[in-house]
């Protein structure tokens, strides 16, 4: 993995931090052994202002980030130390300038719901509509949010903490194929 | 009546033995065309799992599937009457399994291949279905994790006897077979220390 967040990455949170004053970032490193701390840097982002701190971060000359490489979610259900439920995860790639950047966006139950960067980078597409299916956080102003990988009428988000391995009956509830139906 | 091939030696009446002849005549022609339907299975392979690697190599040389007349593997399941389920089934593909067993001509038989099509193997979540005769006929399981060749090769033989007594009246009283479970044939070794 060596080469692919080569540049320190102080000059965009710099920059985001002096085009948006009201906003605390409380940018984080990533702790792992695969990464220096200081070329992976996790911003948190509250969900109003997702949009147009993501607009920045991709159209800015100091940020650049053209590729969105991940989009996932973290449930933070009893987690130790978590404040928050969900924290909804970008990963961002700047091909020209060489570097990474993590963004966090937290939201909470009842009705989680951040807005859509699909409008931003096209490639969230797909992705939101996953976290949409398997996290039930929706994605406001996304133009076709629909599951993709359970089917239409499953009715549960499974890979939320509190949803029990073995289902709640989805997997039993099917239609029977007897000798004499075929 | 009871009456079959190996029937009684003597009729009580006339009727009883114009029925017994009639009746040899016919089970000697279904007796034909099941040796002829049993001897050229053409399987349908729905592998989704490593039971499908088995399936291959009980189809290829090594094993031979040809020598029980099973060779003719065909993706369509209009060219099949077995279908073996070869690996676990996930409920999205129960609706294309299901669909594929309606679509086989009559008369038509499945295998359940390996733990995961039969019981849902290890995979016992939200998503896997535990075993495809919740929502499907099978005449056979055949088991292991995966079956070894011989295993399946045993599975193919019981469907072989499930086809030679299809239709015959010694085997229409019984009703079809159904549930009939294979033993494995293969022991493992455990050296105790």
């Amino acid at each position: 993995m060596s080469g692919t967040s080569a540049k320190p990455i102080q000059p965009v949170i710099d920059a985001v931090t002096a085009a948006f004053p009201d906003i605390d970032f409380a940018p984080f490193a990533l702790r792992s052994r695969r990464y220096a701390s200081e070329e992976q840097m996790c911003l948190r982002v509250p969900p109003d202002r997702l949009p147009e701190v993501m607009r920045f971060l991709r159209e800015d000359e100091r940020c650049a980030f053209e590729q969105l490489s991940d989009l996932t979610c973290v449930d933070y259900l009893e987690f130790p130390g978590a404040t928050d439920r969900y924290g909804v995860t970008y990963g961002l790639l700047s091909l020209s300038l060489e570097h990474r950047i993590w963004v966090k966006c937290f939201v909470n139950d009842p009705e989680p719901e951040v807005p859509s960067v699909t409008t931003i980078w096209k490639g969230a597409d797909w992705q939101e509509r996953e976290v949409w299916d398997l996290f039930g956080i929706k994605f406001r102003g996304h133009y076709d949010l629909r599951r993709i990988l359970t089917w239409e009428g499953f009715g549960a988000h499974p890979l939320r903490k509190d949803y029990p391995l073995r289902g709640r009956g989805e997997r039993e509830d099917f239609e029977r194929l007897g000798r004499d139906s075929a | 009546m009871g009456l079959g091939i190996s029937g009684a030696p003597f009729a009580a009446s006339k009727e009883e033995y114009l029925a017994t002849k009639l009746s040899y005549v016919t089970d000697l022609i279904k007796q034909t065309e099941n040796w002829s339907r049993k001897n050229s299975l053409w399987p349908m392979p729905f592998a989704t799992a490593c039971c499908g690697i088995e399936l291959m190599a009980t189809g290829a040389s090594r094993y031979d599937i040809a020598r029980f007349g099973a060779e003719v593997m065909r993706f369509t399941p209009r060219q099949c009457d077995l279908m073996i389920c070869a690996g676990r089934v996930a409920i999205k593909t129960m609706r294309v399994l299901q669909r594929i067993y309606m679509q086989m001509a009559e008369p038509k038989w499945v295998i359940s291949m390996g733990a995961c099509a039969s019981t849902g193997g290890v995979f016992d979540t939200y998503a896997v279905v535990q075993g495809v005769d919740q929502f499907m006929p099978v005449d056979v399981y055949v088991p292991g994790c995966p079956p070894r060749p011989e295993t399946l090769i045993e599975g193919v033989m019981a469907i072989q006897r499930l086809v030679e007594s299809e239709g015959l009246r010694s085997s229409t009283e019984r009703g079809r077979g159904l549930g009939m479970v294979v033993e494995p044939t293969v022991q493992i070794q455990v050296d105790k220390e």
